[in-house]
């Protein structure tokens, strides 16, 4: 039937290498990465700022730097990486189906799966912009690599729409560039960038930041021409007469990534609140050797912790692959509690052999709080936060004797300093 | 007196700077030392891109070796942009030395074959 293949890795990002590096060192020997670019490295490559690799190297290095390291090392162990290839479809009996540019249309079966592949950019439908659509209304990231990869600026007079890191960091990149960055408009009344995002890419160049304000209206004709913004209520509901115009030629948008899993969502791998899929402690999905890590799992603020995401996938298979199933086959479910979004992995071994790292996102900014791990009604771990803001994701280890010991469901909340139930 | 967004580490603290480089409002000892040189000498790291002359629509990933006074990112972007390098390019090849005087070098932060 198809050509048989042990491991079969869909996306050549840094969750995809650290997964496909784990795994052969595990043991793993027949490996295949899939990746639909010419390149390995994902989206750093576009990513040219600096910042990355604190953790995983103890330097600052640039997206880049950060992916060549990766994709040598990936390489040096001769792991069978097809570029150029988009997978079509995955099946519910590991089938993966892709068409590649030298190659044509191919179908490998393989024995386990790991879904690496990114995520994507909400866009202007996803948010119901208002007003009319003429050339010049594009999101950061596609922004980003016109102009970092293909050496076009896309605007003189520019507008962005949500200040999340990577319109912020756009916003600098085409100032520099010689563009003309009017506003950030941002529809909550804080900033869900980081902090010194802020500093460096708004203050630096004077740009300024309108919180809890929104585009009400796009004008132009074949391009934009003039962009509205207007101040929001606490419901998010435009305030009348707060409007603001911006004369420009260019609406960036940088409202929210969302996890790419189409190939495995619609196969029947159960989807949790992050839009990604529901994992346990080993990466592994609903359907027995499907694991999924990086940003179509949960969307990451640092690759850091994408690349040890990718890792702890890779090593979950490699189990799979040697073991034919992941742990005691009986699972707690892990549930986000007061003021957390969601909680990663949902799903944890009743007996587990490791500690295991819980990452977990606030959904509104909390200061002097504490995080709160129980079963039960029962504390199984507590600790202090100075401060949790939604841009940040958050760990928290939990012992392995501590989650063995529990016999109910376990949830993480957050807790007010002084205010405890 | 001066004030600053900390951006040593993401909690982002609310510094002051006196006139005798006091810094209050730290949490930590790293936001001491970033509201002192943010008071005296702002420095921040210039990320670009440079082309290649002799391949095909290509652009090589630059960066400056180390960071360069705040107020001069745009006369060192300007520098950038009137780079041509030639390929083979490899990470931390120097494309211009002593961008404009400085300590700082402008280095390829991409392979180019």
């Amino acid at each position: 039937m198809f050509e048989e293949r042990e491991l079969i890795i869909i996306g050549g990002g840094s969750a995809g290498m650290a997964a496909a590096i784990q795994a052969f060192e595990d043991g793993v020997k027949d490996i295949v990465i899939i990746e639909k670019d010419a390149v390995l490295g994902g989206i750093l490559n576009q990513c040219i700022h600096n910042g990355f690799g604190l953790i995983e190297f103890k330097e600052e290095l640039t997206g880049p730097e950060y992916a060549t390291k990766f994709a040598e090392h990936t390489r040096s162990l001769g792991i069978d990486i097809k570029l150029e290839s988009t997978v079509l479809k995955v099946t519910r009996d590991l089938v993966v189906t892709y068409s590649s540019k030298e190659e044509g249309f191919i179908s490998l079966k393989a024995k386990a799966i790991i879904l690496a592949s990114g995520c994507y950019e909400r866009n202007a439908g996803a948010i119901q912009l208002p007003g009319s659509r003429p050339s010049g209304i594009v999101t950061a990231g596609l922004a980003q690599k016109y102009l970092n990869i293909d050496g076009y600026l896309l605007g003189k007079r520019v507008v962005i729409l949500g200040s999340g890191d990577i319109g912020l960091i756009m916003a600098r990149r085409m100032t520099l560039e010689g563009a003309k960055v009017l506003a950030v408009a941002e529809l909550m009344p804080y900033s869900n960038g980081l902090n010194r995002n802020i500093v460096q890419c708004l203050q630096d160049f004077d740009i300024p930041l309108y919180l809890s304000h929104t585009v009400s209206n796009v004008e132009g004709h074949g391009r934009v021409e003039k962009v509205t913004i207007s101040k929001v209520d606490q419901n998010y509901q435009i305030i009348p007469e707060t409007e603001i115009v911006f004369d420009c030629d260019t609406l960036l948008l940088s409202i929210g990534l969302v996890p790419n899993v189409n190939l495995i969502s619609n196969i029947g791998v159960k989807i949790g609140a992050t839009k990604g899929a529901i994992v346990n402690e080993q990466m592994e999905t609903s359907i027995p050797g499907i694991f999924t890590c990086g940003n179509c799992l949960h969307v990451h603020d640092l690759v850091d912790f994408v690349s040890a995401e990718g890792r702890n996938a890779g090593h979950g298979a490699a189990m799979y692959l040697q073991k034919g199933q992941i742990g005691s086959g009986h699972a707690h479910k892990v549930i986000a509690g007061d003021n957390v979004s969601y909680v990663i992995p949902s799903r944890l071994d009743k007996d587990l052999k490791e500690d295991v790292m819980l990452k977990f996102r606030v959904q509104k900014p909390q200061d002097n709080s504490f995080v709160i791990c129980e079963s039960k009604g029962k504390v199984l771990k507590k600790i202090y936060k100075a401060n949790l803001i939604p841009s940040e994701m958050e760990t928290f280890k939990l012992p392995k004797d501590i989650a063995n010991s529990i016999k109910g469901d376990i949830s993480i909340r957050i807790e007010k300093r002084g205010e405890g139930k | 007196m001066k004030q600053f967004i900390c951006i040593a580490c993401p909690r982002g603290c609310h510094l002051k700077v006196d006139e005798n480089l006091n810094v209050t409002g730290n949490l930590c000892p790293k936001g001491e030392i970033y509201g002192k040189a943010e008071a005296t000498n702002p420095v921040r790291t210039i990320t670009s891109t440079a082309r290649v002359v002799n391949r095909d629509k290509v652009l090589v990933t630059v960066k400056t070796s180390v960071p360069i006074p705040k107020g001069m990112m745009s006369e060192v972007m300007k520098e950038i942009n009137k780079l041509r390098a030639n390929a083979p390019i490899k990470i931390g090849d120097i494309l211009l030395k002593n961008v404009l005087g400085l300590d700082s070098d402008i280095v390829a932060t991409k392979n180019i074959e």
